[in-house]
């Protein structure tokens, strides 16, 4: 049930990567998708100077109006983000973002790495007969050995959504009243590893451009990339300017998840197995939550519950 | 019940915001900028 669950959400997650970025053919010709689903934004970070890219990111979005000439404010992108994160939450970080499936690929991968590493070392992982309970117990109490980001780190991203999204597009205008994309220009690594690798490798006139920014870039997504690694979505928690906004809606969202306290045993594998270091029992609805549902589909007692009702029937 | 009365309220206020960007144009801002490479997006301007 559990693999089955899996596979079903890492389907619905592709699908939407492909629904984002259905262009593929353009990367070889370095050029964009130039149609009318470039107006709608996608719910998820996808740039949209991506040469795959069909629809715009909503981050962009905003600081694109937010910075234009004559709107201080993006009405249309803001409302956009305020219907899905009132309806979805977070659960658009978990099951349709690309930038979020592609942490979840190189974490998977690194995933591989370890275990490789630990059969080289002659580690097999098995449990001596009659031990299995006192495994079972200290993997409890120690969390699953994985590494996890200091929690100060996860406000990073609230800064980052008001100073680089919000402020710095409206307030650091030049003479035509017009704004940078501060976010997309100084931080993003979704930007540059969908728009500015592919663009500089098919366009080799755009090298004479490449400077002190596109090496900051450049630096932010390797430290992604190899955060992402290291800590399962490593982004998502510390830096997403789009994640912060659904966490915010993450407490009323339509779409949540619910923890019989009747029911739970305390058996705590679903805090063990939450890809965002949260303890489903105790904030089942924390501002982290992606609503991936592994903790209720690894829980026992059938105590936890995702969906848009508070509780099955029982 | 919280959920009851403030999702409904927000989305209301959402279509809304949709709406009133729509008719200002920010969807035309949008795809002009979605349209063509954005230098500063991919970390050159």
């Amino acid at each position: 049930m559990t693999i089955l669950k899996k596979a079903r959400r890492k389907l619905i997650q592709i699908a939407a990567f492909g629904f984002n970025n259905p262009c593929m053919g353009n990367f070889a010709r370095g050029k964009l998708y130039k149609g009318p689903w470039k107006q709608f934004c996608s719910p998820g970070l996808n740039c949209y100077s991506c040469p795959a890219a069909r629809l715009s990111c909503p981050i962009g979005a905003m600081q694109a109006v937010n910075g234009s000439m004559n709107f201080r404010f993006s009405f249309y992108a803001v409302g956009f983000l305020l219907a899905v994160g009132a309806v979805f939450g977070r659960a658009v970080c978990g099951w349709v973002c690309p930038f979020g499936l592609l942490q979840e690929l190189l974490y998977g991968a690194g995933n591989l790495i370890r275990r490789v590493l630990s059969v080289v070392k002659g580690s097999t992982g098995r449990v001596p007969a009659g031990k299995e309970s006192i495994v079972k117990e200290t993997e409890c109490a120690a969390g699953s050995g994985r590494l996890r980001v200091w929690k100060p780190l996860t406000y990073i991203k609230y800064i980052i959504l008001l100073v680089f999204v919000l402020f710095l597009p409206t307030a650091a205008t030049d003479a035509l009243g017009m704004g940078e994309p501060a976010f997309c220009q100084y931080i993003c690594p979704a930007g540059t590893l969908e728009a500015g690798i592919p663009l500089l490798l098919t366009h080799p006139e755009l090298s004479r451009a490449l400077g002190e920014l596109f090496a900051l870039k450049a630096g932010i997504l390797a430290i992604v990339l190899i955060g992402s690694v290291l800590v399962e979505r490593f982004f998502c928690k510390t830096l997403c300017p789009l994640g912060a906004i659904y966490a915010i809606l993450n407490k009323i969202s339509l779409l949540h998840l619910s923890c019989d306290q009747n029911k739970c045993i305390s058996c705590g594998q679903c805090a063990r197995v939450c890809p965002m270091d949260i303890d489903p029992v105790k904030t089942a609805n924390a501002a982290e939550c992606i609503r991936c549902g592994r903790c209720s589909s690894v829980c026992p007692a059938d105590a936890l519950h995702l969906g848009f009702s508070d509780h099955r029937e029982s | 019940m919280k959920r009851k009365i403030t999702v409904p309220a927000i989305l209301l206020i959402a279509a809304g915001m949709i709406a009133y960007g729509s008719c200002r144009g920010e969807t035309a801002i949008i795809l002009n900028k979605a349209v063509n490479i954005c230098m500063q997006c991919i970390g050159l301007g």
